[in-house]
């Protein structure tokens, strides 16, 4: 079947099958492996990416139902060479080590500032809590959401320039 | 113009721009844009895709195999049966404790999920598709599961594959003297006995296992990409069981999304690839899913440790005695130096000054997963750990004590290092108290007892858990540490460029520990050139020179001593040149980081910079001088080293539900000279929360029949934002002697002492209803069974 999924701006048409799941359609069809997938079964989050403005976990999505909308992935934060506030936070408070969740927690990340631009340490805890990271312990993800927070102004600016 | 946000506190070190201190991620850059290269992301031109028929049972014979209709299928390009390897003597492959494991299984399958066929299709769907058209007819044998029973008359067994085997047994252990602790026993005033199980878990990276193998027909070179800990002992390993010659295997560690000794065995999985590849002649990728990785691949602990522990009556602890039954699954693929089976559980004896020790094991095959050691488990040091350290736990229960002064008397004393353990173990330094007396300052001891009493007193139940460990990390001395003959020693290599530029080759791999950071630290410190100016690379066997690899906690104690003494080999050169360059005599130089200049007059200085261009630029060198600014070398470690450290975990658990909540953790650290406290706090942090999970949620459980009960994240429960709290760490320095910059491992430290912590912590808090003990994982329904005074142990 014909689908066409927005991604990152770009209008994306492809011949895929049926049970062509999102996290293989961005991976496999459109070659941005940035996405990653980890469980199949929605519990580790490492696929996150936006359909339209909302965070879905992209293995339990099928590519079919994304047709017709927006798809955000972690490629598409960066913006005229200036970092998203919330990639700079995971670097400025060491918020990744092997980096393979990393994309799925900054998509949920970016997602929670644009709601609530100072969330407390308990609201940054339930937003990621669907997802599993392995190497961090959590409370330098919570410092680099609050890092984030803390900075959105001043990265806008640099951005603007 | 636009410019690239780089990190806002720079790259450099805090306080310290060419050597140690905090410094932001070299690595960073690439994955928070999404931009690093994993094995999955790996693809080649004409690439097909292999996908592994696993047993749906535990055991059974194989009667027939069907795979007529998968090979029909139109995106089909091979069905790859064990009868099929067989014909060219790869069914069986070693494994990393010199025993053999089945590629894909040919007489029996052994384990739920054993490789029993392969299929290659030209995508990873169809691959899947055709996996379902093989049918493979069983000859359900009983599974054996349990590991008291295994070694029964009766009981079936399991490895028939091995000659004349008629028993499940695997190997028997024992360090210490049996004698002299039995004697100790003898003249103790108060003997306590536990049976202490550590259930098997499993370290479930985010990134499951996987690798591109492409055999390159006219050179005859097989390339690898592989989620693998350990590149080079992995090539020589293939170069083995292939047949393929070692110069013809590049193996390419590509970034790795989490390894916890997981990636450390060779799996089925690459040799299936390998396989193929050189079968069809293309390109072949092989990604496990989630519930294969789960279940067929390298699992942690599975001991039951029954224990005793021998005091006076005011807590002098005299011996302790251990008895181990621990289960190996099908195959022994137990990655530990071979002369040490148990891997190095013998250092049992702790923190602690002990007249005797002894310990025995028997180890025993069952119808589980193959594996052992993994899931940052500093070989099998988790184990010890938890043992000796639930003792001390029991013990103080049964004298009354506190914990913590009952640790403290007991302690090993700093004057006492080198310490020689009972075990036969060199404890190289340690200062216990003061960092036991650190991690009760930062939790407010006395405050939390006083707390503690006031909420019991209320019908509240409030635990605090302290422990303190010692590890053995670093493996290790070539003497008496190999795997499968290879000697546990690390290669390194550094070159300086003309401009002064640098770069450093590893032996060891990173999974998320930084190293491309902390190795460029390394060589800063020692030879004053910016780790921003320095390159490191690693994982690619043709680019890298040979070593063992990193787990264990391995990479700082090994690697980074290499990478230390690399250095100075360098900068020994560099001195040379510069005595040249000044006209004076090598003796009259002195280093300032990043300079030698004449002893006495500072204005007469050259760079390394300066120096690193007259080592590769025209004119004369000092004679007998080769041109050029690099050296390498091998290190064999003198000794392990023995990082330490005192956690306390603080929970409350509600009465009504029995749910454990963590509300405090806090660990004081010792890893000796620190290179990135960063880094090492993320170190600490991971491991913390492994230790919450072990202690809580996770468990790889079995049914009688050998399913397995723990297959996907939704039944296998690992801890997330919600389950742990805001971590309290700190930490003391006490160098180890004899590694070149003082620096021992860290990545394992807190995985080995926190589940010990949570575990003492709940049954603190459960001291009300007169328990002493409880077995892990410590989730709702077990607590409430011990509530109601059931002893109900995990299996």
């Amino acid at each position: 079947m014909e689908v066409s999924v927005n991604v990152n701006g770009v209008d994306q048409t492809h011949d895929i099958e049926g049970r062509l799941l999102l996290v293989h359609f961005l991976r496999d069809v459109v070659g941005l492996t940035g996405t990653h997938w980890g469980c199949d079964t929605s519990n580790c989050g490492t696929c996150v990416v936006w359909m339209d403005e909302e965070p879905v976990k992209s293995c339990t999505v099928l590519a079919a139902m994304a047709g017709g909308h927006r798809v955000r992935t972690v490629e598409d934060l960066e913006q005229d060479n200036v970092l998203d506030p919330v990639q700079q936070g995971f670097i400025q408070e060491h918020g990744l080590q092997c980096g393979f969740c990393t994309p799925g927690m900054l998509m949920t990340s970016r997602a929670l500032l644009d709601r609530n631009p100072n969330p407390s340490e308990e609201e940054i805890r339930e937003a990621i809590s669907g997802q599993i990271c392995r190497c961090t312990g959590y409370s330098m993800i919570v410092r680099s959401v609050q890092w984030a927070a803390n900075h959105e102004s001043a990265v806008t600016i640099g951005s603007a320039s | 113009m636009t410019v690239t946000e780089e990190p806002t506190e720079g790259l450099s070190p805090e306080g310290n721009p060419m050597g140690f201190g905090k410094m932001l991620r070299k690595e960073d850059a690439r994955l928070v844009r999404g931009m690093g290269q994993f094995c999955d992301d790996v693809v080649l031109p004409g690439m097909l895709h292999l996908a592994i028929l696993r047993s749906p049972v535990a055991h059974a014979t194989i009667v027939n195999i069907d795979k007529s209709a998968a090979e029909a299928h139109p995106k089909v390009v091979a069905v790859v049966t064990g009868a099929d390897l067989a014909e060219h003597g790869l069914a069986w492959m070693p494994t990393l404790s010199n025993d053999v494991q089945a590629v894909l299984a040919t007489d029996k399958v052994r384990f739920q999920y054993q490789e029993v066929a392969f299929v290659v299709a030209e995508d990873k769907y169809s691959a899947r598709d055709a996996l379902e058209l093989i049918d493979v007819e069983y000859d359900i044998l009983p599974a054996v599961m349990d590991v008291r029973t295994a070694m029964d008359a009766e009981t079936e067994v399991i490895r028939t594959d091995l000659d004349g085997k008629t028993d499940n047994h695997c190997f028997d252990w024992e360090a210490g003297d049996a004698a002299e602790t039995d004697a100790a026993f003898a003249r103790a005033d108060v003997v306590v006995s536990q049976e202490i199980i550590y259930p098997r878990v499993h370290p479930a990276p985010m990134e499951t296992c996987g690798c591109v193998a492409d055999m390159e027909r006219v050179s005859g070179k097989l390339t690898l990409w592989s989620t693998t800990q350990a590149p080079h002992a992995h090539r020589t390993v293939y170069a083995l069981v292939a047949g393929i010659p070692e110069h013809k295997i590049r193996v390419i560690a590509p970034d790795i999304g989490g390894g916890f000794g997981n990636k450390v065995p060779i799996y089925p999985g690459y040799v299936c690839s390998i396989v193929a590849s050189l079968l069809i002649g293309k390109p072949v990728k092989w990604m496990e899913d989630r519930t294969e990785n789960l279940v067929s691949t390298g699992f942690a602990r599975d001991y039951v440790m029954k224990g005793d522990i021998a005091a006076t009556s005011d807590g002098k602890i005299l011996a302790v005695r251990g008895d181990v039954l621990a289960d190996h699954g099908a195959f022994n693929g137990v990655a530990a130096p071979v002369k040490y089976p148990a891997g190095f559980f013998g250092v049992f004896t702790g923190s602690y000054d002990l007249e005797a020790a002894y310990s025995s094991m028997k180890a025993v095959y069952t119808n589980k997963a193959p594996g052992g050691v993994a899931y940052a488990c500093s070989f099998r040091i988790t184990e010890a750990v938890y043992f000796v350290e639930r003792l001390v736990d029991c013990l103080a229960y049964e004298l009354d004590m506190d914990p913590a002064e009952l640790r403290i008397k007991n302690f090993i004393q700093p004057e006492q290092f080198p310490y020689e353990t009972k075990t036969g173990w060199t404890y190289d330094s340690g200062n216990y108290e003061p960092t036991m007396r650190k991690a009760l300052d930062m939790a407010g001891y006395d405050d939390l007892r006083a707390e503690q009493a006031e909420k019991r007193a209320n019908g509240e139940l409030m635990g605090i858990g302290v422990t303190f460990f010692t590890e053995a990390v670093g493996a290790g001395p070539r003497k008496d540490m190999d795997i499968l003959g290879l000697g546990m020693a690390d290669g390194c290599e550094l070159r300086v460029h003309p401009t002064g530029k640098a770069v450093v080759r590893l032996s060891v791999k990173t999974q998320g520990q930084g190293h491309e950071t902390t190795f460029a630290q390394i060589i800063a410190e020692e030879i004053g050139i910016p780790p921003e100016d320095i390159d490191v690379v690693h994982g690619d066997t043709d680019n890298t020179p040979f070593g063992l690899g990193t787990y264990g906690s391995r990479s700082t104690p090994v690697s980074g001593a290499a990478a230390a003494l690399v250095a100075r080999k360098v900068k020994d050169k560099a001195q040379i040149i510069a005595s040249g360059m000044l006209e004076v005599s090598v003796a009259d130089l002195e280093w300032t980081k990043g300079a030698f200049n004449v002893k006495g007059d500072p204005s007469k200085s050259v760079t390394i910079q300066d120096i690193a261009m007259k080592a590769h630029g025209a004119g004369d060198l000092p004679e007998g001088l080769e041109g050029g600014l690099e050296a390498q070398i091998c290190y064999n470690p003198e000794n392990l080293t023995y990082p330490f450290g005192a956690y306390i975990c603080v929970v409350d658990i509600d009465p009504g539900t029995a749910e454990v909540k963590v509300r405090r953790f806090i660990a004081v650290d010792d890893c000796g000279t620190q290179i990135n406290p960063m880094i090492i706090e993320g170190q600490v942090h991971g491991g913390l929360a492994d230790g919450i999970g072990m202690a809580l949620m996770e468990m790889i459980s079995f049914d009688e029949d050998g399913n397995c009960l723990g297959g996907s994240l939704m039944d296998y429960l690992i801890p997330t934002a919600l389950e742990t709290p805001d971590w309290e760490t700190g930490s003391t320095v006490t160098p180890s002697p004899h590694h070149p910059i003082g620096a021992k491992g860290i990545g394992e430290s807190a995985t080995v002492g926190s589940p010990a912590a949570v575990v003492n912590a709940v049954v603190d808090a459960l001291k009300p209803f007169g328990i002493r003990h409880a077995d892990m994982p410590l989730t709702p329904s077990r607590v409430w069974e011990a509530m109601q005074g059931n002893h109900t142990p995990p299996i």
